[in-house]
């Protein structure tokens, strides 16, 4: 772990170029000024924190995103590339989407065994025949890119159900140009605060053929759900309205609101409701979250659902092995971007090198999310590893496993002052009629030393993301 | 406007202005009581208060006896008194929370303060010879949060369901206080006159801080008439019925819309039965018999406005 990349500083400790403009900044700064800056941050986060995350007197029960005033910056060539594999990958899953759900072109070609998307339980069979407009399922996707080795970028998962954080790169942002105004006329950063506007024209571009002026709204699960504060954030800074389960009804197979005038037509939902929870009729019986009706409404094409129903089968870890062969296969081109190496626990070759291997592995459940029930290999205990291997063995098919990959690092403040963590990025990607996105993204921080699990739900926490412009 | 948003700022509003009315209705109930008075009951003004703000079944199942302690502690900390100052003040942040975008940042804190605040009184508790600095904490929040709503809100639906939630529950408060004071502390009004009758007028007046504007509107000794007329005919008087009532139509006409003419109907007619009344008419008909059907009107309305905006079945 210790010959990380580091985003910073080569590894004879001279500083890497995208970063000489900050460094001598900071080198410049006087200590004091750094941390009343910190204490600063800390005060205006805890403020903000009030307002959005703390409840009452239950005040752990959500908690605040640490927040490190040190950027994470990348360099304008670097992200051009980045760019252009991430238009590239969400093109494809979007293709390999409809394909799926429709000709199941690339399941007859062989290039994908049928039976692994077919019998897949993220495979939603409701969903064959439905057209979606543009063909677009993955309208906003998340994807998760780590930087190893000598510095090269690999994917680590694509997140293609609700993927949420959008909100902390843009408070990031806000509160970075707040503490150090200074910073941003020193060199060209390029801007990310017109996010909301992309995700609003990405929205209406995807509404229902036949409407001229569409009516989108974000749907939530309700106040007590984590990520409430980013729903009604997106919602506010997108001047639509938010919306939950009891607001919505559908007649006719069409959806409507309840307002204060009375009922008015619904054409674009951004839900941020997981497919099972969408309409008790269509889906799980008992939710009480949902709209009951919707489903028949989003099949006869009169709203349109942001993320479709069903792509959860693209993000499904047992599908990501395949998603370079997508890539292949739909755009003709290979892949900008690469996978990382992975074994897949259902072939039996795969299996026996992992359970030979696994202190020095990464194993993940192929429908896991949030950093839960995975095993870092090199930094669990025996028990631990063994614990697991019981696990793999009953359902070999239920996992991945990834050699474990040394994040690159990133000068972070701590306890003991500044010292290098792991870091990720997960920059978001807009698709409708064309697709678009901000520079950069989420950086996310694993401030335990030497840990490499950035989840906020694990301790995490987050930097702004600078892009540089030229 | 989404029902629900609607429903919330609405609620929001009454929330907080109940919570500054309680605090008034305890007020002067609290000078009143020190106001030594022959009577067969020592707690005749505490269960008077109880009686009209409908609680009292829920008080008498929880507490010995109605004296100044035991209902200025349900009045105001106790947690399972839904209509306590405690549940008003959560009542009004939990409402904020829910519509947090659609107000503004500065409502949203003022408010969040005012319940953090809220939480630390209520572990602390509320001294003997704190509650008339409680009390003006209370109005000092209330007056806070109704400032900043005027002073930063875009004059949209939003501005005018947070108004018409203040102005509707004030109105209800009013009828209330002055109730009070008329049906159980004076069964006969004309037994006015001495000493101990004006602090009572006197403590009224001042319960909806209008000590000051009596005199400047009358410039004469305090009469039940007077004040009666004060509270619910004058115009000029910021808390009286009229006031309020004027305020409830104006908005319910702005906020017109297809499903609002019965709602603007009805209000219209109660606003004009107080409009047009005169206050020798309501004496000849009895104070609280008026007050009465005028509060029984009032919930008719806000139940018409509650189906009308709020709740309506459109399946």
């Amino acid at each position: 772990m210790t010959n990380a990349y580091d985003e910073m500083y080569t590894a004879n400790k001279s500083v890497r170029e995208s970063y000489r403009s900050y460094a001598e900044w900071l080198q410049a700064s006087p200590a004091e000024v750094i941390k009343r800056k910190r204490e600063e941050a800390d005060i205006a986060f805890h403020r903000v924190g009030i307002t959005f995350a703390v409840y009452g007197e239950e005040a752990g029960k959500e908690r605040l995103i640490p927040f490190d005033i040190i950027p994470r910056i990348i360099a304008a060539q670097e992200w051009q590339q980045m760019a252009a594999g991430l238009r590239q990958r969400v093109k494809a899953l979007n293709a390999f989407l409809h394909d799926i759900y429709h000709g199941q072109e690339i399941l007859k070609a062989g290039r994908i065994p049928a039976a692994k998307i077919l019998g897949n339980s993220q495979y939603r069979h409701e969903m064959v025949g439905v057209d979606v407009p543009e063909q677009i399922y993955s309208h906003i996707s998340g994807i998760d890119l780590v930087r190893a080795g000598q510095g090269e970028y690999y994917v680590l998962e694509d997140n293609l159900r609700t993927p949420s954080g959008v909100s902390y790169m843009l408070e990031d942002r806000k509160m970075m140009m707040r503490l150090f105004p200074d910073l941003f006329s020193r060199q060209a950063i390029a801007a990310v605060e017109h996010y909301p506007d992309l995700l609003l024209n990405n929205l209406r571009s995807v509404a229902p053929k036949s409407v001229l002026n569409p009516n989108v709204v974000v749907l939530t699960p309700g106040q007590f759900n984590s990520a409430y504060f980013e729903h009604a954030f997106l919602a506010q800074q997108m001047g639509i309205e938010l919306v939950d389960g009891n607001d919505l009804f559908v007649r006719d197979e069409t959806v409507y609101m309840r307002t204060t005038q009375g009922p008015l037509r619904v054409d674009v939902i951004y839900r941020r409701i997981d497919d099972d929870y969408l309409d008790p009729r269509a889906f799980r019986k008992d939710s009480m979250l949902g709209v009951p009706g919707l489903f028949s409404a989003y099949r006869a094409g009169n709203v349109t659902l942001a993320n479709a129903v069903g792509t959860g089968i693209a993000d499904d870890k047992a599908i990501y092995v395949h998603v370079p062969e997508m890539i292949r296969f739909y755009c003709g081109e290979e892949p900008i971007l690469s996978n990382v190496p992975t074994w897949e626990l259902s072939k039996p070759d795969d299996l026996k090198y992992v359970l030979e291997h696994l202190a020095e592995l990464v194993v993940k459940e192929v429908h896991g999310s949030g950093g839960y029930g995975m095993l870092v290999g090199p930094t669990s205990s025996k028990a631990e590893v063994s614990a697991f291997r019981d696990k793999i063995l009953a359902t070999p098919e239920n996992y991945i496993a990834q050699p474990t990959l040394s994040l690159s690092t990133c000068p972070t403040y701590v306890e003991s002052g500044v010292a290098p963590r792991h870091i990720d990025l997960r920059p978001y990607v807009l698709s409708g009629k064309e697709i678009s996105m901000v520079p950069g993204g989420l950086t996310r921080v694993a401030l335990k030393e030497g840990s490499l699990v950035v989840n906020s739900s694990q301790g995490g926490g987050t930097k702004d993301t600078w892009v540089l412009e030229n | 406007m989404l029902s629900s948003t609607a429903d919330h700022l609405y609620w929001m509003a009454r929330s907080m202005e109940r919570a500054e009315n309680t605090a008034r209705m305890l007020d002067v109930t609290y000078r009143l009581s020190l106001l030594k008075h022959a009577s067969a009951d020592p707690h005749h003004e505490w269960r008077a208060m109880l009686s009209i703000s409908g609680l009292h079944e829920d008080f008498e199942a929880r507490y010995p006896i109605p004296n100044a302690v035991n209902v200025m502690h349900f009045m105001t900390l106790d947690e399972k008194n839904p209509g306590s100052i405690y549940n008003s003040i959560f009542n009004a942040r939990e409402n904020a929370r829910a519509v947090r975008g659609s107000i503004t940042s500065e409502m949203w804190e003022a408010l969040n303060i005012t319940w953090l605040e809220m939480r630390k009184i209520y572990q602390e508790g509320i001294a003997e010879d704190g509650i008339s600095r409680f009390f003006d904490w209370v109005k000092e929040r209330s007056h806070l949060s109704r400032g900043i709503t005027h002073g930063t809100l875009l004059r949209d639906d939003t501005f005018r369901f947070i108004r018409l939630g203040t102005f509707f529950e004030r109105a209800d408060n009013t009828a209330r206080i002055l109730d009070v004071k008329y049906h159980i502390l004076l069964p006969s009004a004309d037994d006015v006159g001495g000493a101990a009758d004006y602090y009572q007028w006197g403590a009224l007046l001042r319960s909806v801080s209008a000590f000051e504007s009596y005199r400047k509107v009358y410039r004469d000794q305090i009469t039940p008439k007077r004040v009666a007329e004060l509270f619910v005919l004058r115009p000029d008087m910021a808390r009286s019925l009229i006031t309020c009532l004027n305020e409830v139509n104006r908005l319910l006409q702005e906020i017109n819309g297809p499903r609002s003419a019965e709602v603007i109907r009805r209000c219209g007619q109660l606003h004009g039965s107080l409009r047009y009344g005169v206050i020798d008419d309501i004496f000849d008909h009895g104070l609280h018999e008026y007050l009465s059907e005028f509060l029984e009107q009032h919930y008719n309305l806000g139940d018409l406005i509650n189906k009308t905006y709020f709740w309506s079945t459109d399946e």
